[in-house]
């Protein structure tokens, strides 16, 4: 079965998931987006356009490029700058 | 090796590194300290992206392992609330000899504050709080470029 959408789950952290007031967010995008439309959508929304517009992302908990194409059900994570140890 | 919502230390790991063969266990603590920046720091709060930061610890430990050769590394970072002197990140490692497990120690370490997704927000005792500054994981660094050369266009 093709799909012309996509449903995608969002991860929000730190000050995105601040400035977002929610840890996650669900988005629909047409099939074949890339990491960088689903940046572009988000930033669409006003309260969300302090997010960078080429954040550090993570694809299925692992890094990813902007280049990459979404699959359904990818689970997306917006990395804002890390600060452990 | 992993995210922890209860205290660590590396005391605990260390008794649980090192073979026979092991003749080096080094050790390394983070701990919250009670001023940053000329603030005075009441409390730290980190936010982990718990099953990641659990994958990569995991992959950090590994490359420690087959980099520099040491037996055994053991690693746990803290979530949650922690207080002034409580220990945010330990590290135990093993070795034939002390470079080696010096070295892969130090290595966990650099690679925790570059790329393991946790964030640290500060309260302060006048009743503030922010986020830390943090590293922007490696692979940022490639996308800013490429969205710099779009911006060109």
């Amino acid at each position: 079965m093709t799909l012309d959408v996509v449903p995608i789950r969002v991860l929000l952290f730190g000050y995105y998931r601040e400035l977002a007031g929610a840890g996650e967010i669900e988005l629909e995008l047409p099939a074949g987006s890339r990491i960088d439309d689903l940046i572009a959508e988000i930033r669409s929304d006003p309260a969300l356009v302090g997010i960078p517009s080429a954040p550090a992302v993570a694809v299925n908990r692992r890094y990813a490029s902007g280049a990459h194409v979404l699959a359904p059900d990818d689970e997306v994570a917006l990395i804002p700058p890390v600060a452990g140890g | 090796v992993g995210i922890s919502s209860r205290p660590i230390s590396a005391a605990a790991l260390a008794a649980a590194v090192g073979a026979r063969t092991d003749g080096a266990v080094v050790t390394f603590e983070g701990r919250v300290r009670s001023r940053n920046q000329a603030r005075a720091v009441l409390k730290l709060h980190y936010e982990s992206y718990d099953s990641m930061a659990d994958d990569v610890l995991r992959e950090i430990a590994a490359e420690a392992r087959d980099q520099f050769g040491a037996g055994e590394v053991a690693v746990q970072h803290r979530s949650g609330s922690l207080e002034v002197g409580e220990v945010s990140v330990a590290i135990a490692t093993s070795a034939p000899h002390r470079a080696a497990a010096f070295d892969a120690t130090r290595y966990v370490i650099e690679q925790i504050k570059t790329r393991l997704p946790i964030w640290k927000r500060e309260d302060y005792e006048d009743g503030s709080s922010s986020w830390l500054d943090g590293s922007v994981p490696p692979e940022t660094e490639v996308r800013v470029a490429d969205s710099e050369d779009e911006a060109a266009l």
